[in-house]
């Protein structure tokens, strides 16, 4: 995390509850959307220096995993979604990427695509939790996405009707940040389909019409 | 990764965004208003309404624009430079506005009309609905008016016609006769033609019209015109207005004399000796039935006619012995059929007396006459008194002097039948168009004023009288068409059989009819 005042927002928000640290990635501040990674480990482009590497070994826990990758599509954030279980990637990505992910991240990979558009990493926000894809994706490639993560994913957008979904939004299974511009209808979607605030939320759903939903939704 | 998801059975949206799915295919919810909505179709992620809201696909079109009107000829400029006549609430006036619009061209215009406005107010209101594609496949419709200010300009046509010395060539047409009863019939000839159209300017002046023209070959025309419907002597002469010397281009004004034979229907004339000997041997002093390309004449006596032409005409010029101011009312007393008939003509004898000698004495003459089959004893009937009349013209002179004519002279010569008319108030149920015309620089004075409208009547009245006349003319239904038709019947049934003669309604044209045939023209 590089931007100064982006880091701000987030130590203001964050301090507290998750120890932030600043880092970059062959220079630039892009940090998201040129690595990958999930609780178990962290991919990064093969154009980060070894002092980048260094910093970020030291910065995480040691069970995370921190792997460099030599991958022509760099910007492994727009190519690669991925939760704890599951990883979706570009369709053209090399063999040897596709195993050190499922290696290094511990999860299943899949080469998809979300409503025609390659960069699965930036039409897809993914948490263990469920998932936003791409407005104009279709309900069929939604089941059929769902399906592959065993999560619930709807269409949508952020920042007043971007559909660039993944980078538009940063999420995991207890928060999301969206930009100043995204409505309401678009944060209510995002809290709903991640499951976020759910202590405030109307508590009769998540006991007794649970398992009728999920019965209608699979 | 089942088992995972049997933990945390999702309590999502989803499942309720699935079930409005199958009711109405939405998929996501609009980013604005969070109405459902088919993300696969929707531009962006907004509903239709939104999108209508946000986007204005009329943007970059103008919303008001003047459009230029020329007042004195009823035309609309359709720029750059052209100038249409358009009704309004026309097509054609449509399609002026639309392209006067800016913009337009970019998107699809679905419809356009009029939105009624005062034309007083001067202003053209146009609702028009256009199309345009928001992005990939979402088309936006959208309805807005352009309100069109009507500005007054004049087109260079009328600038050219008020400015003076625009033109070019003019024609001038004369003919040296006391009264005005062929340019009258000449008018009318001019109208039912069109050969008019052309004209910049059309002025009056003594003994005749000057027809001002842009161009020497509508002057041309216009003689051409001329030429083949009267007996006219035509010259051209031109005056040269400037000269460029290095790429010898001259400018000239054209002006056309145009001369009509100054002898019309129903004048006396005496030919000269030598031409009647030429025409057929006809008795030299006859009457003049008709004037086309060239002069008929008459012989009352024996019926035989003859037809001079106008340059033989030219060759030997002659004046009229006696025009129809100079008719006098006679009254047939008796009238006896010779025999000889020749078209409508029957050769007849006649005694008649003058009308204003009756009652004061009883002196007679005696006449052959060409009417005898329109002429009963008790009739009026209009003619040239020969006896006791100093006729100053030197083939007159002749005549008297030869010695076998000199005793051929008759005492009257009647011309044709009178008919009592009413008062000059009298209403026709025709009348005939007038064409507008300046008058020159003299204003008309009051016994000119009336001279004119006096030669109007008569030929008025030898309108009704000939049918021929009628023929190579336009005749209009008169306003008052209705009231026209009781007062005919009326005056039918009073006044006898064989009194005026009036114009059957079939004959005449109505006033659209006109227009119709102008166009045509």
């Amino acid at each position: 995390m590089a931007d100064e005042h982006l880091c701000s927002v987030f130590e203001a928000e964050l301090q507290d509850v998750i120890p932030i640290c600043h880092a970059t990635i062959a220079g630039t501040k892009i940090i998201g959307r040129l690595t990958a990674g999930n609780r178990k480990g962290l991919l990064v482009p093969t154009s980060t220096t070894d002092q980048e590497l260094q910093h970020l070994r030291n910065s995480l826990p040691d069970e995370v995993k921190i792997q460099r990758i030599e991958e022509r599509l760099s910007a492994l954030g727009n190519v690669i979604a991925a939760n704890d279980h599951v990883a979706l990637v570009h369709p053209d990505i090399e063999r040897e990427t596709e195993e050190i992910i499922a290696d290094v991240l511990g999860v299943e990979v899949f080469r998809q695509t979300i409503a025609d558009n390659v960069l699965v990493g930036s039409y897809m926000a993914l948490s263990n939790q469920g998932g936003i894809v791409h407005p104009k994706t279709s309900i069929l490639d939604q089941d059929e996405l769902s399906s592959l993560l065993q999560v619930p994913l709807v269409a949508g957008s952020v920042n007043r009707g971007s559909s660039v979904v993944g980078a538009g939004m940063v999420v995991n299974d207890w928060l999301a940040v969206t930009g100043l511009d995204t409505t309401a209808t678009e944060l209510s979607v995002v809290e709903s389909v991640f499951r976020l605030g759910e202590g405030q939320a109307p508590g009769a759903i998540n006991t007794s019409l649970k398992d009728t939903m999920v019965e209608s939704f699979y | 990764m089942s088992s995972a998801m049997d933990v945390d059975a999702p309590v999502s949206i989803a499942p309720r965004f699935n079930n409005q799915e199958q009711q109405t295919g939405a998929t996501i919810l609009c980013c604005n208003c969070g109405a459902p909505i088919d993300g696969t179709t929707s531009a962006g992620a907004l509903c239709y309404d939104c999108v209508k809201l946000t986007i204005d696909v009329s943007g970059g079109i103008q919303r008001e624009a003047t459009i230029h009107f020329c007042r004195d000829c009823d035309r609309w400029l359709l720029p750059p430079s052209t100038w249409i006549v358009a009704a309004p609430e026309s097509r054609e006036l449509l399609a002026l506005c639309l392209k006067k619009l800016r913009g337009l061209h970019k998107v699809r215009i679905i419809d356009a009309s009029f939105i009624w406005t005062e034309p007083h107010s001067r202003r053209v209101k146009v609702k028009l609905t256009i199309q345009d594609s928001v992005s990939e496949g979402v088309v936006l419709q959208q309805s807005f008016e352009v309100e069109y200010v009507v500005a007054y300009q004049q087109c260079p046509d009328c600038q050219k016609s008020y400015t003076a010395n625009t033109w070019r060539a003019c024609v001038q047409v004369r003919q040296k006769v006391p009264h005005k009863r062929t340019f009258l019939y000449l008018e009318q000839l001019i109208l039912k033609h069109g050969a008019h159209k052309d004209t910049i300017n059309i002025k009056e002046v003594k003994d005749g019209l000057d027809f001002f023209y842009a161009a020497r070959n509508q002057a041309e025309k216009f003689v051409d015109f001329l030429s083949s419907v009267a007996p006219v002597r035509s010259k051209k002469s031109q005056e040269l207005i400037s000269m460029d010397i290095h790429t010898s281009t001259k400018s000239y004004k054209f002006s056309f004399s145009v001369e009509l034979v100054p002898i019309c229907k129903d004048d006396l004339v005496a030919l000269p000796i030598k031409l009647a000997k030429q025409v057929g041997n006809i008795s030299p002093l006859g009457l003049c039935y008709r004037v086309g390309t060239s002069l008929n004449i008459l012989d009352p006596s024996t019926l035989q006619t003859a037809d001079i032409s106008t340059p033989i005409y030219w060759r030997s010029p002659f004046t009229p012995l006696a025009d129809v101011q100079e008719l006098v009312e006679f009254i047939i007393m008796d009238i006896e059929p010779l025999g000889p008939v020749k078209g409508r003509w029957a050769l007849a004898e006649a005694t008649v007396a003058r009308a204003s000698d009756l009652g004061s004495n009883d002196r007679t003459y005696y006449t052959r006459t060409h009417l005898g089959n329109v002429l009963h004893p008790g009739d009026s009937v209009m003619g040239y008194m020969l006896t006791g009349t100093n006729f100053n013209s030197p083939q007159f002179e002749a005549l008297e002097e030869h010695n076998s004519y000199s005793a051929q002279i008759p005492d009257v010569m009647l011309v044709k039948k009178f008919y009592a008319r009413k008062k000059k108030g009298k209403n026709r149920n025709w009348r005939l168009k007038r064409m507008t015309r300046e008058e020159g620089d003299m204003l008309p004075r009051k016994q000119d004023q009336e001279k004119m409208d006096r030669d109007y009547e008569m030929f008025l009245r030898d309108v009704e009288e000939d049918t021929e006349l009628r023929q190579t003319m336009a005749l209009y239904k008169a306003q008052q068409a209705q009231r026209e038709a009781d007062a005919m019947s009326m005056a039918e049934t009073s006044d006898g059989e064989d009194e005026t003669p009036q114009i059957n309604m079939a004959e005449l044209l109505d006033e659209f009819e006109e227009l119709q045939m102008e166009d045509h023209a």
